[in-house]
C-alpha cells in the first residue's frame, strides 16, 4: 500500500472520530436544556455501545459456542464440559491452574511484603527497590526467555559444558545436571517461580506505599508500648496495610489464572505444565475445537470473577474508610 | 522438442534474471514501469496467455525472507511478457489467517497451501475454484497421478503442486563413514545393524531433538510415518492416515514401537545431547548439529535441514556432512515421504488462470530452481517430472529431486498434514512428547485416537 494511501485513511479516521464527539457534544448540549440527567446517558452511550460490541457481544457469543462441538456445528449440552472435568489431559491442565493460583499470588506477595519491610527507611531504599522492581518492567516473554536460559539442560558427558545457570550451581556443588523443565509435576514450580520473580516487584511497590501511608502517630504508640519487631508487624503494620495486601493478592491472582506466556514460552503446554488460558488457546486456534476452547474460556472467566468480585468490594471498603 | 524447450527456458530465465538485476539496480524505488525489459525476453512460450496488461493476480503464502525473492523473481518472465502484475504478499500467519479471509469472503486470488488438510478445509469453504483444464493437463503430464490426489478434494482436482521436499533422508558424516568403513545402508535392518555396530563402539549413534515453539513433537510424527510406510505399505498408510483403521490398532503400534526401538533406546539416543528424555527438549534445528561434533553420527530429519547447519559446512557426499535415503524393508521398496506446496486460485479471472497455469509448467519449475539456485544456493526442488536436475546446484537438491523422480518411488505425503488439526497439529504432537519423556505406546496412541474428531 502506498504511503499516501495510508495517510489519507488515517486523516479520515481522524475526521470520523472528530465527527462523531462533534455529534456527542451537540446531542449533549441540546438535551442539557430539557433534562440534565440525560447528559450523562449521551456520554455513557459511545463507551457503552463500544463495551458492546468489543465485549459483551463476544462474550455472550463465546458462551454460546461453548455448548457445541468442535466445527461449532451441533449444539452438544455439557459435553465440552464434560470433557474438561473428565479426560485425564485436562485434569491436568486443571490441576497446573490450581498449582499457580494457590502458590503465586501468596508466595509473591510474602517476598513483596518481607521486601518492603526490610528495606523500609534503610539507606539505599530507592536502588534496593528499583532492582526487584526492574523484572515488572520486562515482558513475560522475555522474562521466560531468560529464565529459559537459567534452567537450560546440557548432559553429564565429557567435553560438554553446562549452559544454565542453576545446572551449572548444581554441578559446581557436586550435583548431577537435572532436566528442569521437563520433570513433572515439579516442572510447574520452576515455572511459577517466573511469575513469582515478575510479580514480587509489584507487590513490594503497593505494599511500601501503604507501609508509608502509616500514620507516625499510631507506630509512635505502639513504640511506647514498647512492642518487638515482629509485634510492631503483627498488631500495627499488618492490620494497617491489610486492604492493600488483599488486593495485592487478588490482583496477583488474576493474573495468575490467565497465565499464558510463561507456558507457551517455556514449555509450549508440553511436559504437564499446561494451563487452562494456553490449553484454550491450544484448543481454538491449533485443534480448531472452538466448542472446548470456548468451554475453557468461560470457565477461565468463572474462576475469575469471584475474585475480581471480591477484588472491587475490599477496594470499596478501604476508599469509604 | 527439448532441445526448443531449454533454449526457451534459458530465454526467460535470463530475462527474468535481468530484470531482477535491473530491480536491485534502483535500489529501494517502488517496481514501476519495467514493461520495456520484455523486449528482450524471449515470450514466446507466453502467448497462449494472451495480453493481460494492467491486470493484477494477488498471490498470499506463508513463505517470507530471504525465501520470498526467488519466487518473485520466477514470476517476472511472466509479468513482462504479458503484462500482468503479480502481487506477492508473504505472511507469517499464512496457515491461520488463510482460512480467516477464506470464510470472510476476502481470499487472494492464489493461496500457496502447504498443507492437504488445510486445502481443504479451504476448499469446504466453497470459496475455492477447480483448476482449470490447461493446469490439470499439466499435472497429468509433469507430475505422478498420487500428487494430483493430494491437490483434489472429493475426486474434483483444485490445485497443482508447487514446491516439494523430502523427509526420507538420514544425515551423516561421509568422513566418520569412510574412516570406520560403513556402509551406507539398503534395507532398514541394516540401519539396525549399522546402530548396533556404532553403539558398540561406546558411541550414542543416534541424535534427535523434537522442540519447536507450540509445534514441539512434530519430528517424531515424520519419524513415525516413515516407519508407517515402511513396515505396514503405501495402502495401509494412507488408511491410517484417513482413520479407516483407528490409531491404536496394531499397524501404528507397530510402527511407533519400531520408532521407541531408535528414539527411546538409552544405546542409541541421543548423541552428545544427553538421555532419552533431552530430545523432547532440544529444539529440531539442533537435533542434528553433533554430527559435526562427532559425537553422533545419525540423524532423519528432512531436506531443508541442510540450511541449518552453520555457514561454511561444506553438505555433499564428500563434505563434513551428507545425507543417504532412508531405506525400506527390502532394498527394492522405495518408499519415499515428503511436504509439498499447491496453488489453490480462488477466482477464475482469465489472468488467475492464466498465472496459474504457467505455475504448473515445468517451464516455471525449472525457472524458479535456477533462480533459487543462484540466489540462495539451492533449498528449492518440486517432483514436476519436467526439471532438470542440472538446474539444481545444491548435491541435496539434487538427491532429493532424483529421489522424487525415481521410477520406483512411491510417494507419501506427510500423514499429519493431512490428519484434521485436532490430530495433525495438536494431539499427535502433544502426545508424541509425552512419550518420548516416559508415556507408553498404548497410552499414546490411545490418547491420539481419542482426539481424533467424531463424525
Amino acid at each position: 500500500m502506498d504511503v499516501s494511501v495510508k495517510f489519507l485513511t488515517m486523516a479520515l479516521a481522524i475526521l470520523l472520530f472528530v465527527a462523531v464527539v462533534g455529534v456527542i457534544l451537540f446531542i449533549a448540549g441540546r438535551s442539557e436544556r430539557r433534562s440534565p440527567s440525560l447528559v450523562a446517558y449521551v456520554f455513557l452511550f459511545p463507551s457503552l455501545l463500544m463495551l458492546s460490541v468489543g465485549l459483551l457481544f463476544p462474550a455472550a457469543q463465546t458462551i454460546y459456542q461453548s455448548f457445541f462441538d468442535a466445527a461449532g456445528k451441533a449444539f452438544i449440552g455439557f459435553g465440552n464440559y464434560q470433557t474438561i472435568f473428565s479426560s485425564s489431559d485436562e485434569i491436568l491442565v486443571l490441576r497446573n491452574s490450581v498449582f499457580w493460583v494457590v502458590v503465586t499470588p501468596f508466595v509473591a506477595t510474602a517476598i513483596g511484603l518481607l521486601y518492603a519491610i526490610l528495606v523500609d527507611g534503610a539507606k539505599a531504599e530507592a536502588p534496593a527497590k528499583a532492582l526487584i522492581f526492574l523484572p515488572m518492567a520486562i515482558s513475560m516473554v522475555a522474562a521466560s526467555i531468560i529464565w529459559k536460559f537459567v534452567y537450560e539442560f546440557r548432559p553429564d558427558q565429557q567435553g560438554v559444558k553446562q549452559i544454565g545457570l542453576l545446572n551449572q550451581i548444581l554441578v559446581w556443588l557436586g550435583g548431577s545436571p537435572q532436566q528442569w523443565i521437563v520433570n513433572s509435576p515439579w516442572n510447574t514450580f520452576f515455572l511459577i517461580v517466573v511469575m513469582i520473580w515478575i510479580q514480587a516487584g509489584f507487590a513490594m511497590t503497593i505494599l511500601s506505599a501503604s507501609i508509608k501511608a502509616i500514620p507516625n502517630d499510631v507506630i509512635e504508640a505502639a513504640r511506647l508500648d514498647g512492642v518487638n519487631a515482629f509485634g510492631m508487624f503483627r498488631f500495627v503494620t499488618l492490620p494497617s496495610i491489610r486492604p492493600a495486601v488483599i488486593v495485592v493478592l487478588t490482583t496477583i491472582g488474576i493474573g495468575t489464572l490467565k497465565v499464558f506466556d510463561i507456558v507457551r514460552t517455556m514449555t509450549g503446554g508440553n511436559f504437564g505444565t499446561n494451563v487452562v488460558a494456553n490449553e484454550f488457546y491450544t484448543q481454538s486456534f491449533r485443534a480448531s475445537n472452538q466448542g472446548l476452547g470456548a468451554a475453557l474460556a468461560v470457565l477461565l472467566f468463572i474462576l475469575v470473577v469471584p475474585i475480581v468480585v471480591y477484588n472491587i468490594r475490599q477496594l470499596r471498603a478501604s476508599e469509604a474508610r | 522438442m527439448s532441445s526448443v524447450r531449454t533454449r526457451r527456458i534459458f530465454a526467460s530465465v535470463s530475462c527474468g534474471l535481468g530484470f531482477a538485476l535491473v530491480l536491485t539496480a534502483c535500489s529501494s524505488s517502488s517496481p514501476s514501469g519495467g514493461s520495456t525489459a520484455s523486449a528482450s525476453g524471449d515470450c514466446t512460450a507466453f502467448k497462449a496467455y494472451g495480453d493481460l496488461k494492467g491486470k493484477t493476480v494477488t498471490i498470499y503464502t506463508g513463505i517470507v525472507t530471504p525465501e520470498d525473492q526467488p519466487y518473485m523473481d520466477s514470476y517476472k518472465p511472466f509479468e513482462d511478457c504479458t503484462g500482468a502484475k503479480i502481487e506477492y504478499n508473504g505472511d507469517k500467519a499464512f496457515e491461520t489467517q488463510i482460512l480467516v479471509r477464506a470464510k470472510a469472503g476476502n481470499p487472494p486470488d492464489i493461496a500457496i497451501v502447504p498443507q492437504p488438510g488445510l486445502l481443504q478445509q479451504l476448499v469446504a469453504t466453497g470459496k475455492a475454484i477447480a483448476a482449470p483444464k490447461a493446469v490439470a493437463d499439466n499435472v497429468d503430464k509433469f507430475w505422478g497421478a498420487d500428487w494430483k490426489t493430494y491437490g483434489s478434494v472429493g475426486g474434483k482436482f483444485y490445485a497443482a503442486p508447487s514446491g516439494a521436499s523430502v523427509k526420507s533422508l538420514i544425515w551423516y558424516s561421509p568422513k566418520e563413514f569412510t574412516d570406520n568403513k560403513y556402509k551406507v545402508p539398503t534395507t532398514l535392518a541394516e540401519l539396525k545393524t549399522l546402530s548396533d555396530k556404532i553403539a558398540a563402539t561406546g558411541k550414542k549413534p543416534w541424535c534427535a531433538g523434537i522442540g519447536s515453539g507450540d509445534a514441539t513433537g512434530w519430528p517424531i510424527t515424520d519419524w513415525m510415518e516413515e516407519m508407517m510406510l515402511r513396515l505396514s505399505g503405501p495402502t495401509v498408510y494412507d488408511q491410517w492416515v484417513s482413520h479407516k483403521i483407528a490409531f491404536n490398532s496394531a499397524a501404528p503400534t507397530a510402527a511407533l514401537n519400531a520408532v521407541g526401538a531408535y528414539l527411546k533406546n538409552d544405546k542409541y539416543v541421543n548423541g552428545g545431547l544427553g538421555d532419552v528424555k533431552s530430545i523432547a527438549t532440544t529444539t529440531f534445528q539442533d537435533g542434528g548439529l553433533p554430527i559435526l561434533q562427532g559425537t553422533c553420527s545419525l540423524h532423519q530429519m528432512a531436506s531443508f535441514y541442510a540450511s541449518n547447519f552453520p555457514k561454511g559446512t561444506k553438505v555433499a557426499a564428500d563434505g563434513a556432512v551428507f545425507a543417504f535415503y532412508e531405506p525400506g524393508v527390502k532394498a527394492t521398496d522405495h518408499p519415499v515421504e515428503g511436504g509439498g506446496e499447491f496453488n489453490l486460485a480462488f477466482s477464475d479471472r482469465p489472468e488467475v488462470k492464466a498465472f496459474q497455469t504457467y505455475l504448473s509448467t515445468d517451464l516455471w519449475a525449472n525457472t524458479k530452481a535456477k533462480i533459487s539456485s543462484a540466489a540462495t544456493g539451492g533449498g528449492w526442488i518440486s517432483a514436476n517430472k519436467g526439471l532438470d536436475v542440472a538446474n539444481l546446484t545444491n548435491p541435496i537438491d539434487k538427491l532429493s529431486a532424483s529421489i522424487l523422480q525415481d521410477p520406483k518411488t512411491v510417494f507419501r505425503f506427510d500423514g499429519s498434514d493431512q490428519m484434521p488439526a485436532a490430530v495433525g497439529s495438536d494431539a499427535f504432537w502433544k502426545q508424541a512428547t509425552s512419550w518420548i519423556t516416559g508415556q507408553s505406546t498404548k497410552d499414546t496412541l490411545d490418547k491420539i485416537e481419542a482426539a481424533w474428531p467424531k463424525s
